[in-house]
């Protein structure tokens, strides 16, 4: 009965499309200059350590910190706190996004409220958030929680009202069930989109860390970074804006590294 | 589909079909009248834009609203069903899911182990085996087109819907498949829809090759093929009727006909 088309002549399909996602040399070399730029700067006695303290003094400063157990200490707070706050937003998003997304009535019922609030910066919850969950680390939570789930929400309400109506009309055609249309057809489609909240929305999670560590406490970089200015450790702050650089690349890239798995069927623009 | 009933097995009753584009109304289909019996196999042919996807949307139960009734073994066509399988013009394979994967998505069978064998078969029907776990932006485009056919496939649908299923193909691919179709039409008994812009494929294909003409789309003619099967492509019956086809096409003077063909 086979027709025997193009058999034995199939090529091996690679199920994976190859990895373009690594380190390239191109991403270095621009930091690397603006360092050594930064550093003859002050070699030359063109900006004040107060002001802009050189590269090298920063390494010295990072080198204490880790020695004396500082940076850990400080950047484990934050990283538990971002996790903490993140995970709820995800969890909140991804079902009410969802149930958003797939019932129209849902939507009807919550989109003026989720309109209204959405603008409202989180910061301006603190004094809010203070009177609720006092000044420990619900508060802090919460802060977090509020900018990363609007992000993730929006994103996933949007992913799935993008679903393809071509894509409708076959499930009707196939008269698939309503929950193997939502598996197997609607989600997968709002896959990219989703992934785009989740990574704004942790995004967004590391700047309220920050905020989030202004209202009390003493520890977390946000502290760290709120002492040493007072302390006018010009140096001690870069440190902290470098960790939560560095970490908000650090977890970006593991949630890209899910996306380029999880997406492995779709190719993307690199650019010319 | 009984002898005792006298009624067609799909019957198409003056059917009109409007859309309306920028609060203008833009007719597509004007007293669409076409009955087929089942078993039947029906080639449509006519220019683009003559609402051929239409006429095949409504059967397959996808456009609901139009005037006239379009009946299904007597019953009135209410929405899309398992007795109808359609391809689309565009190939409309999900792009996350692998060949195996779209081919069982509308699939009723739930045993595992059998339903990786029915999806087997029918890889090795639309000759893409090797290509199980291929996703469709690595399929060439009547690769994908194959895939469709096997998705509309799977289920044995009493009625298939085929809109332009080989317009991506090469020659010989094509002349395979629509050989594979005739063999299917044979042995499973589908009553058949084909909607073609290659008259040569309908009149190879088909039991009467439907013309339809341009804006509102009208029913020209239909015209029978009385040839026996293997049709030969060459011969001077099959040129006659060719001849006849394009004739209501251009309605011109036989001396530019000839030139045409
Ligand atoms: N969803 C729609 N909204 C508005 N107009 C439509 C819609 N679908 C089809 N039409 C119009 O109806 C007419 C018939 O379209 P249809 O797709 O049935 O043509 P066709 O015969 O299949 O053409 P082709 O051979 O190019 O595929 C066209 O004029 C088209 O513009
Ligand atoms: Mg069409």
């Amino acid at each position: 009965m086979s027709l025997h088309l193009g058999k034995g002549t199939a090529p091996k399909v690679r199920r994976y499309p190859k990895n373009n996602q690594t380190f390239t040399w191109q991403q270095f070399i621009l930091p690397i200059v603006l360092l050594i730029i930064w550093q003859m700067f002050f070699e030359l006695g063109l900006i004040r350590s107060i002001v802009l303290p050189p590269p090298s003094t920063v390494m010295k400063t990072i080198g204490e910190l880790l020695q004396n157990g500082q940076l850990f200490k400080h950047l484990g707070f934050s990283l538990i706190r971002v996790l903490e706050g993140f995970s709820l937003a995800v969890l909140f998003g991804l079902t009410l996004g969802i149930a958003m997304g797939l019932f129209r009535n849902v939507y009807l019922w919550l989109d003026m409220l989720i309109q209204v609030l959405r603008p409202i910066p989180p910061i301006a919850w603190i004094p809010l958030a203070i009177l609720w969950f006092g000044i420990d680390e619900m508060s802090k939570i919460f802060i977090i929680f509020l900018g990363a789930f609007f992000p993730i929400l929006i994103n996933v309400i949007e992913g799935i009202s993008q679903t393809d109506h071509k894509f409708v009309e076959v499930a009707k055609v196939l008269e698939i069930s309503r929950l193997k249309f939502t598996s197997k057809i609607v989600l997968p489609g709002a896959l990219p989109s989703i992934m785009t909240g989740l990574r704004v929305g942790l995004g967004f999670s590391w700047m309220c860390v920050v905020a989030a560590e202004l209202i009390a406490g003493t520890e977390g970089i946000g502290y760290m970074i709120m002492d040493a200015r007072q302390l006018a450790q010009t140096d001690v702050v870069l440190v902290g804006m470098l960790t939560i650089g560095i970490t908000g690349k650090c977890f970006d890239y593991m949630l890209k590294a899910l996306e380029r798995k999880l997406l492995r069927w779709k190719t993307t623009y690199q650019g010319a | 589909m009984s002898l005792l009933n006298h009624h067609p097995y799909l019957e198409i009753n003056d059917v009109n079909k409007q859309f309306i584009v920028d609060d203008q109304i833009v007719p597509a289909l004007s007293a669409i009248q076409l009955a087929i019996q089942a078993g039947e196999f029906v080639s449509i042919v006519g220019s683009s834009g003559c609402g051929k996807s239409t006429l095949l949307r409504i059967v397959a139960g996808l456009e609901c609203d139009y005037q006239g009734t379009v009946t299904l073994d007597g019953k009135r066509i209410v929405g899309p069903g398992l007795d109808r399988g359609i391809v689309f013009q565009e190939h409309r394979l999900l792009p996350w899911m692998t060949v195996t994967e779209n081919i069982t998505l509308g699939l009723t069978e739930s045993d595992p182990e059998r339903k990786k064998q029915i999806a087997q078969t029918y890889i090795e029907l639309v000759g893409l085996a090797g290509f199980e776990s291929a996703f469709p932006n690595q399929l060439s485009g009547g690769m994908s087109q194959r895939v469709a056919i096997a998705r509309a496939l799977v289920n044995k649908p009493q009625l298939l819907l085929l809109d332009e299923p080989f317009g991506a193909l090469d020659a010989l691919t094509k002349i395979q498949l629509q050989q594979e179709i005739l063999r299917i039409w044979q042995s499973e008994k589908t009553t058949m829809m084909l909607v073609t812009h290659d008259i040569d494929e309908a009149i190879y294909l088909g039991d009467r090759v439907v013309v339809m003409s341009k804006r509102p789309g009208m029913i020209k003619s239909i015209i029978p093929v009385n040839l026996p099967r293997p049709r030969n492509r060459t011969s001077y019956q099959f040129f006659e009727i060719k001849k006849a086809i394009y004739r209501e096409f251009f309605h011109e003077d036989e001396a530019s006909l000839e030139y045409v063909i």
